[in-house]
């Protein structure tokens, strides 16, 4: 069974968001670190907002590329050099491998996102 | 969707599986990353039962192969040589590896992706001609593993009487193992030193079970891909096509002009018109990975496409094989690549990303 953390929002793009105040960290679940493979690549995104389900980066493994979509609408705080140097670390620790961390605009886009629960049944659905 | 005869294998040992040419294959069991260091530092296992074999067999099996095939014929017996199958317009139908057994008996091995087509171009030009041979696809009933790394040899040793190092790249025989006869050439698709041994079917799964026993690991399409891509060896539908010819992709040495082939003419042609492209190394100076048919530029002006790049496993060296203008080449000239809708600056290299190691 691939690892969920209860408490954070996910989506159906397997990204999620942790939020903490009026800020919110974002990253990639388990299930895409395991569908993507070693990743070798990641790039935060080149504006100084994101919107929800707009791109806000790119995660590359070794086999192909992929679009990292934002979960939640803000002004980026910061992108995770730690990961930018060492992408290896969004296999290794998921949830714990934030990629890019946002002021939110607006906590009512919260509840378009999907709860752990739902994303486990997302995820069983597939 | 096919299962090779060692799908149940697979599924054992959590293989991820995906589909290729019509079968299921394992992309990967553990990572790509870690299977394509294990091939390059020990060694790994790849099934390979996807691949086509045909045979042509009959007196005149040198006549019928030698026309249908590029590469010269004419070395010694129990050696294998790379060639192609041309169209009329000189493009590629497939690349291939003839086994020459005899003059009476070739055994080609082709691309799975391939083995429609190519059939059905064999048995053209077989019924264009009076040919006094037979051509069978042997596919369905053969098996093959492609047992690839440094100690691949001492691996396979243990299991043998006869002494393997007195086996050079691209010789191939048959041996005994456990009762059963297989075909070992040494060869493979990786730049490194290893083996393909073909068999029966159930032969080759009993194979396969007493290696796995033996310690022997195993490796997916990933690995498989990234290896032969860091030996800047061609795939099929990536660096070759049925619009891209030999000599444009770096690849003269398969084409002997001097004897009689199909698609001479055309590729005759293109040559003394002068080839309008060329197949280069690029090495990506800012990070990215460059994926087939992304568009190099060169001075804003678009000049050619990649062919397939990959960020060498367990390196931060980004490099890509790229089809290009042939004025444009120039060695150590600066382009640009589009990767998702960003300009990456690259330079142009040689197409060699490794030093290979045959066993001469």
């Amino acid at each position: 069974m691939v690892d969920i953390k209860k408490g954070l929002f996910y989506t159906k793009t397997h990204e999620w968001v942790k939020v903490e105040g009026g800020e919110a960290y974002i990253g990639l679940t388990a299930f895409a670190a395991s569908e993507l493979g070693d990743i070798v690549y990641f790039e935060g995104p080149d504006t100084d907002d994101v919107a929800q389900g707009a791109e806000c980066g790119v995660v590359e493994s070794v086999k192909s590329a992929s679009d990292i979509y934002s979960p939640v609408s803000g002004k980026v705080l910061e992108v995770n050099e730690a990961v930018v140097d060492s992408p290896e670390l969004i296999n290794e620790d998921p949830y714990g491998a934030w990629l890019i961390k946002v002021e939110l605009d607006s906590k009512e886009e919260l509840k378009k996102l999907l709860s752990a629960e739902d994303y486990e049944k997302e995820l069983a659905n597939a | 969707m096919k299962k090779t005869v060692l799908y149940d294998e697979h599924i054992k040992q959590s293989g991820k599986m995906i589909e290729f040419t019509g079968y299921l294959l394992p992309i990967s069991y553990t990572s790509i990353s870690e299977e394509h260091e294990l091939v390059r530092s020990d060694f790994g296992c790849f099934d390979c039962s996807h691949m086509g074999e045909i045979m042509i067999s009959g007196e005149d099996a040198y006549k019928f192969t030698d026309y249908l095939v590029t590469q010269n014929l004419s070395g010694p017996d129990l050696r294998m040589s790379y060639g192609f199958l041309l169209n009329e317009n000189g493009g590629v139908i497939d690349d291939i590896m003839a086994y020459k057994y005899n003059d009476s008996k070739f055994l080609l091995v082709v691309n799975a992706s391939n083995k429609e087509k190519d059939y059905e171009h064999i048995m053209k030009l077989f019924n264009q001609g009076k040919y006094n041979c037979n051509v069978k696809d042997y596919s369905d009933d053969i098996s093959l593993l492609a047992i690839q790394g440094p100690n691949s040899s001492k691996f396979i040793q243990k299991d043998l009487v006869e002494k393997l190092d007195e086996m050079k790249m691209y010789d191939f025989k048959y041996y005994s193992i456990l009762g059963m006869k297989f075909l070992i050439s040494r060869s493979g698709y990786t730049g490194g030193d290893g083996f393909e041994v073909y068999g029966k079917n159930e032969d080759i799964l009993k194979l396969y079970q007493h290696f796995t026993k033996r310690g022997m690991k195993s490796c997916g399409l990933g690995a498989r891909d990234t290896l032969r891509f860091e030996a800047a060896l061609p795939l099929y539908g990536q660096e070759l096509d049925m619009d891209i010819n030999p000599l444009e992709a770096g690849l003269s040495f398969g084409v002997d002009f001097e004897k009689d082939f199909y698609g001479k003419e055309a590729l005759s042609k293109i040559k003394e018109e002068g080839l309008k492209r060329r197949s280069v190394g690029l090495e990506l100076l800012e990070p990215g990975i460059a994926r087939h048919g992304y568009k190099v530029y060169s001075e804003g002006k678009e000049i050619g496409y990649v062919t397939t790049g990959y960020m060498i496993p367990n390196t931060k060296n980004s490099y890509a094989v790229a089809l290009i203008d042939r004025d444009e080449y120039k060695l150590d000239k600066e382009v640009e690549i589009l990767v998702h809708k960003r300009m990456v600056k690259a330079k142009i290299i040689k197409k060699k990303f490794m030093d290979k190691k045959y066993q001469k």
